[in-house]
């Protein structure tokens, strides 16, 4: 039997959910008007008032906010709330140098929590379970957001942060942790030192959280094989609250959209026209219940396809595929557009681990690319032609997905660098 | 008989050899031969250690990836065209040397070499029945 955390959202017939958002709409454009002076410049720059937007039908009439904007009205600037309303903030670092900073209210950080609930609960989640919430803590919306989540569903939560295998493993061993949330090379990490150690039967994990990175269908094979459990993907963003945005429920073909809190929309990155349900673009999302950082039509830089079809979990919320990739990371390498989920998903189709660095530079002004991949015991063998032969492979395969030549490079284990328990995948020399 | 054989993958870093080394010599560990075959990028490392055990806690330690491989210490002779000799009635018999190195000096009289061959039992009976000597490990101070 399906178990929802909030069964009247999660399921709620359309024209509920459309009539909830129209209203949630309303009153949102009003807040923002009224308490974010930047945002209505931008509105009247427009001639937009608050009177144009009477329900979801005039959303697309809004101005939309970048990463640049929020750069630019850093740190105070699309602040919904007097500070005094204000209890936390939450920060990511930026690819241009300055940080993100997000502000929540007491509400905020509720409703935050109930989305994170929400995505604890479709992986099976109960107050039975014991949640290894191994996300950093602090600044990172990860940890934070799953261990909130984690309490509301009444789990036993273990506020791990990220790193520290040795006492992840022993706290996962000794109290029997049925539930992980931490990024997927975090996942990938833990699986590896779990087969090293021979601890496989000691665990009782049956569900993983896995996101903050881009990760591929056969990294989650993996995963789920290597430590026998199911392995969800949860999306979010600082911008927006953190990770609970979306969620994956057991039919893993999607994430469903927290519709009630964030309206989804797809644009053409380029004409920045919204495309119809279906089309592959840039995700947009209006939160239309955050209080502190009220952000409208925020271009999140993913590109993604939304599709309303029925979900055998009897959820009714709109579901996003897993992104491309952010565009953030999204390469331009001669010309040609490298996602490193594409990099990811040929390395595991070659039998090697998931553990990688793209490095791209510029040399006698043309673009190289270089592909760092972690040797392991797997591959590794005494005949210097069976692993070039691999290497080989390898390079073949990545020419034929990306149409351009990388180099790969093999390197010690464990010297591919992590931070936040988030592994730095790209390296672009290019912008040094 | 058959020796094991350590590879260990080394990056080409500057040092990640002397390092290897410098860590098997602290912790008392022999080294009888060693080879490197490399690429521009990564190098193997050959080694024939007095214990292996011993080395493969330390490689361990340092996180570093490792293989065992049996090849054959084949002695010989002091005498010109000795090698050939040996190589010839692999030859005879199609069985490849995929790569050889010699071990550190003489012992009991011979020079011997390290051969990795493709098929190690059929090799050793081959060159026992042609009266080539092969060490045993105690030969070589190996246990
Ligand atoms: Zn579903």
């Amino acid at each position: 039997m399906e178990r929802y955390y909030q069964k009247e959202v999660e399921c709620a017939s359309r024209e509920e959910m459309v009539a909830l958002q129209n209203e949630r709409l309303v009153a949102q454009v009003k807040h923002v008007w009224e308490n974010v002076p930047y945002y209505r410049k931008k509105m009247e720059e427009k001639g937009l008032t608050p009177a144009d937007i009477k329900g979801i039908e005039d959303l697309h009439k809004l101005p939309f906010l970048t990463k640049d904007d929020l750069r630019d009205a850093y740190p105070y600037g699309l602040l919904g709330m007097p500070l005094k309303d204000c209890v936390r903030i939450q920060s990511t670092s930026g690819t241009t140098g300055k940080r993100v900073v997000a502000f929540y209210t007491q509400h905020d950080v509720d409703l935050w929590e109930d989305c994170c609930a929400r995505a604890i609960v479709a992986a099976g989640g109960t107050n039975e379970d014991v949640c290894q919430v191994a996300y950093g803590y602090g600044l990172f919306t990860g940890g934070p957001g799953l261990n909130g989540g984690s309490h509301k569903v009444g789990c036993l939560t273990l506020p791990m942060s990220s790193g520290n295998t040795d006492r992840q493993l022993q706290f996962m061993t000794d109290l029997g942790a049925t539930i992980i949330c931490c990024t997927p090379s975090y996942a990938e990490y833990l699986a590896e030192s779990i087969h090293e150690r021979g601890l496989r039967d000691q665990i009782k994990l049956k569900a993983g959280i896995f996101g903050a990175e881009a990760w591929s269908e056969e990294m989650r094979h993996d995963i789920e094989e290597k430590l026998g459990i199911k392995a969800y993907d949860i999306y979010g963003l600082t911008e927006t609250s953190g990770p609970g945005v979306a969620f994956e429920c057991n039919e893993q073909t999607g994430m469903h959209i927290n519709e009630d809190h964030f309206i989804a929309e797809i644009i053409d990155p380029d004409t920045l026209e919204v495309l119809p349900e279906g089309s592959q673009g840039e995700l947009v999302f209006t939160s239309i219940t955050k209080e502190g950082f009220p952000l409208l039509r925020y271009r999140t830089k993913d590109i993604t396809i939304l599709s309303r079809e029925k979900c055998s979990c009897g959820r009714t919320l709109v579901k996003m595929k897993k992104p491309m990739g952010r565009s953030d990371d999204m390469l331009i390498v001669k010309g040609v557009n490298v996602f490193p989920s594409q990099i990811e998903a040929v390395l595991l189709e070659n039998g090697y681990p998931a553990n990688y660095q793209i490095v791209v530079d510029r040399v006698n002004h043309s673009d190289t690319i270089e592909v760092l991949v972690e040797m392991t015991p797997e591959i590794f063998s005494d005949s210097l032609g069976k692993i070039t032969e691999m290497e080989k492979n390898l390079v073949s395969a990545l020419k034929a997905m990306l149409g351009i030549y990388a180099k790969v490079r093999l390197v010690d284990p464990k010297t591919i660098a992590r931070s936040e328990g988030k592994a730095v995948r790209v390296i672009d020399k290019r912008k040094i | 008989m058959a020796i094991n054989q350590i590879t260990v993958f080394l990056e080409n870093k500057a040092g990640a050899l002397l390092n290897v080394t410098k860590l098997l010599s602290e912790n008392k560990v022999d080294l009888r031969a060693i080879n490197i075959a490399e690429t521009t990028d990564y190098g193997l490392l050959r080694l024939i250690t007095a214990d292996n055990a011993a080395a493969e806690k330390v490689l361990k330690e340092e996180n570093l990836i490792f293989t065992e491989t049996p090849v054959l210490a084949v002695a010989i002779d002091d005498k010109p065209g000795a090698l050939s000799n040996v190589l010839e009635i692999l030859a005879k018999e199609n069985i490849d040397v995929h790569y050889m190195y010699s071990i550190f000096g003489h012992q009991n009289g011979y020079a011997y070499m390290i051969m990795q061959l493709g098929e190690t039992d059929k090799a050793t009976a081959l060159l026992k029945a042609n009266s080539v000597v092969i060490a045993e490990p105690r030969d070589l101070q190996i246990g």
